[in-house]
């Protein structure tokens, strides 16, 4: 018997945690069809043999041989070999059920559409007032449902206590004790929610409200009945969504004009009665039941709040301490990904890496294979795709401290310090995490503005984001500061990384005012509690990261570097070119080279590591080495790059266009997801390549004009 | 009702540490609503727990957990004129179970 559970709850009420341990590694990520908000689905960790402990996995202990067996004779946690597999949805975090935005819509649709199971609504028991907002609606929409109280180590911790058994009779629906990253509790989660799902519980009949407002419901919910029911929508639902003026809810009903002008009377008279008007009434019916209902069932700890909680933020969000304190970690984060630590894993993983290549080139030969073959598959595909991969160790150790940073609860306050100066250019606070991100790698810093709450929020931050210099550069800038600069390295790189903030400032302003007129979206965050991440949540977060990576590498970039050594390994002709001059792409940066003449390097080695470096940014240093004979490390390099760049104006320029034109194609593949449009993605990196040009030339005409270079 | 903002009090008036009482809830379509969905309600007891640097957005602190709010939207938000002390709420009294939970 196949199930469906969705699994419903606020943000930071730990519901990816919990979702996490009852679907293991069977998880798949999509979308919700036809939006860019994200889906996740997994199937429960099942039994094998019907026997299990802690969510089907098996205990393997060590016999008396010293062999290790599959344990066959628990007695703990049996759960019946009738529970087949369990399909898990993980609905987009929320905090009511309003029509107002796209992932409340999903929610309440989904629920009450595709009518799962059973809805497991996780709430965060530190916080259970406003968790059980959301709670309230959710009993409303005629499917069975499990409350899961979640982080109860932390309220028993706290010294609060909770009555579950008088808050299952208020509510009417079984609540179970749990805390997800401990994994306690998850064996009663399941096995009560299959109980639940297969005796299809429905929650039991709850009146919130009282008085006028109680009156006017049911009058309108008799109202609605018949229309309600067969479009299969419990009357009860659809007169709370009626009394919170709900415009789909209104038209999905298609009521008669007369029943539609019955219905704002009642409504009416009961605002002028109420004096509030009518979301407002039932917001506040719902908050009052809450209260009543809490008062009864849990006794707080008189000691109050969590101090510790209150001193870090006293510190990390003090008045003249915070931005301070917010620079250094970042500086933190970044020595960390770029300085000695990062460079030392890069060298480690880009040895292996290279290693690797070699025993494929090597075997290749062994195995007589075809020297074009070999070429294309090591010299090209290999290397090509190798360099990217070379690369991933530090967008994974940034991931590292930025999901540290996000799960410990500090990314919130860094938002909040954020705001005002991104209100500036029209963005807001919650545009700052896609944008640090964007100093590792743009592509998962385009894919994380899905946070943004409004389509316009998000392709505004993504545009913006690859300004901020990714991690791939970074070989580039090394290159030239060594061959231009070499006695001010830390200066050269800063100022190139200050000029991609400010490039980004002034590309905001003009988008602001010219593309994305008006303000962001209101910035009403909650503030979660600080928390210790779980390494295990973080671990996860890192793999799926990685492999999101290692599949991206293997597909566009693969296919990137197969076109790139085609087009430069060939001439029009198709027949194999001498050398890069003679080929097709060196027949095209030819073409364009005189392009840049203007920006000082209108040359065919500088126009042709420029195309490669389209596909990924890196390639920008191995095609000058290729280009120029030498190998990439070497004293040799140096001085190539001093003859294709004659003087240190054109170093300059070039810099500047690598940092500012457009991203690689694997950005530009996720910035055509992410925003929805090809036009859209097109049009970015158009313009970005353009600013690019512009900057580059500018700078360089200028720097001629005052006698520079 | 008078429609002399300046002389209501609102969110935006109270002094970091200072509390108020919601009297009335303002914004319209989704910002109304998510203000109210967020906990915002008449009658709720808000703490202003502390500004950022440049004095907005603000935090504050209401039924148990902490939001952040723009000034802009704090002045919508009109708070009860004379409540000078406004005590925490808090929640359950230690009494409310005098021989203990039921097992």
């Amino acid at each position: 018997m196949h199930y469906t559970f969705a699994l419903a709850g606020n943000q930071n009420s730990g519901k990816t945690t919990l979702f996490n341990q009852l679907t293991g590694s069977n998880q798949h990520v999509g979308n919700w069809p036809g939006v860019t908000v994200e889906q996740k689905t997994g199937t429960m960790l099942h039994h094998h043999h019907g026997k299990q402990t802690h969510l089907g996995l098996p205990v393997w202990r060590r016999s008396g041989h010293g062999v290790l067996r599959k344990e066959t004779d628990l007695k703990e946690t049996r759960v019946p070999e009738k529970y087949s597999d369990v399909t898990i949805v993980d609905l987009p975090g929320i905090y009511s059920l309003s029509p107002y935005s796209m992932e409340e819509i999903i929610s309440r649709n989904y629920i009450v559409k595709t009518k799962p199971d059973l809805v497991i609504n996780i709430v965060d028991a530190t916080n259970l007032e406003r968790n059980l907002y959301l709670t309230l609606q959710l009993l409303q929409l005629g499917r069975p449902v499990v409350v899961a109280l979640n982080m109860m180590d932390e309220v028993r911790s706290h010294g609060d206590v909770i009555d579950l058994k008088a808050m299952e009779k208020a509510l009417g629906v079984p609540v179970v004790a749990i805390s997800a990253r401990k994994g306690e509790g998850l064996d009663e989660l399941v096995r009560r929610s299959m109980d639940v799902a297969e005796h299809r519980q429905l929650p039991g009949k709850l009146d919130i409200c009282r008085g006028e407002a109680h009156k006017a419901l049911h009058a309108v919910a008799h109202l609605v009945e018949r229309n309600a029911m067969a479009r299969d929508i419990t009357p009860l639902y659809a007169a709370t969504k009626l009394f919170e003026g709900d415009e789909p809810m209104i038209a999905e009903l298609d009521l008669s004009e007369e029943t539609r002008h019955i219905i704002e009377e009642i409504l009416s008279s009961m605002e002028k009665e109420q004096g509030m008007e009518r979301a407002a009434v039932m917001a506040d019916t719902r908050y009052r039941f809450i209260e009543e209902m809490l008062t009864a069932c849990v006794i707080r700890n008189p000691e109050g709040p969590d101090k510790l909680s209150d001193r870090i933020d006293g510190v990390l969000t003090h008045r003249v301490l915070a931005i301070p304190v917010f620079l250094v970690m970042m500086l933190l984060v970044f020595y960390i990904t770029f300085g000695p630590f990062g460079s030392m894993v890069v060298d480690w993983f880009s040895g292996l890496v290279d290693g690797g290549i070699q025993v494929m080139g090597n075997a290749l030969e062994r195995w007589g294979v075809a020297l074009w073959v070999r070429e294309l598959v090591v010299k090209g595909v290999f290397t090509g795709v190798g360099s990217v991969l070379g690369f991933m160790p530090t967008i994974l150790i940034l991931f590292l401290l930025l999901s540290v940073l996000e799960d410990s609860g500090y990314m919130a306050r860094a938002a909040f310090l954020m705001d005002r100066p991104l209100r500036k250019l029209g963005l807001n606070g919650r545009s700052f995490i896609p944008m640090m991100m964007g100093f590792g790698c743009s592509v998962p810093a385009i894919m994380s503005a899905r946070s943004m709450g409004t389509q316009r929020d998000r392709r505004f931050t993504i545009m913006l984001t690859p300004f901020m210099s990714c991690g791939a550069k970074v070989p580039i800038y090394a290159l030239f500061t060594a061959a231009f600069f070499p006695d001010h390295p830390v200066t050269v790189m800063t100022a190139l990384y200050l000029m991609g903030i400010l490039m980004s400032i002034a590309a905001g302003l003009l988008l602001k005012r010219y593309v994305f007129h008006g303000d962001a979206s209101p910035f009403i965050m909650e503030l979660p509690s600080y928390r210790l991440p779980t390494p295990r949540n973080v671990g996860r977060q890192i793999w799926e990261k990685a492999k999101d990576f290692i599949r991206r590498a293997f597909t566009v970039i693969f296919l990137a570097t197969l076109v790139v050594w085609f087009l430069q390994s060939f001439t029009f002709n198709l027949t194999a070119a001498q050398s890069i001059g003679e080929s097709m792409l060196g027949s095209i940066a030819g073409f364009l080279a005189p392009v840049f003449a203007p920006a000082g390097f209108g040359n065919v080695q500088a126009s042709t590591a420029v195309l490669t470096g389209i596909m990924a940014k890196e390639s920008v240093v191995s095609t000058l080495a290729v280009l120029s004979g030498a190998e990439v490390d070497s004293v040799e390099m140096l001085a190539n790059l001093r003859s294709i760049f004659p003087s240190t104006l054109s170093a300059i320029s070039f810099l500047l266009f690598v940092l500012l034109y457009m991203p690689c194609i694997a950005a530009f593949a996720a910035m055509r997801r992410e925003m929805g449009s090809l036009r859209w993605a097109f049009w970015t990196v158009a313009g970005q390549t353009a600013l690019a040009w512009v900057v580059a030339t500018v700078v360089y005409q200028g720097g001629l004009l005052l006698g520079i270079g | 009702m008078t429609h002399e903002n300046q002389q209501l009090r609102t969110l935006a008036d109270l002094k970091p540490g200072e509390r108020g009482i919601v009297a009335q809830v303002g914004g319209e379509g989704a910002l109304h609503r998510h203000l109210l969905d967020m906990g915002i309600t008449p009658g709720v007891s808000i703490l202003l727990q502390k500004t950022a640097p440049m004095g907005d957005p603000l935090e504050l602190h209401l039924r148990g957990y902490a939001l952040t709010l723009r000034v802009d939207d704090a002045r919508k938000i009109v708070l009860r004129g004379d409540d000078e002390d406004v005590e925490d709420p808090g929640y359950a009294t230690p009494n409310a179970h005098p021989q203990g939970l039921p097992h």
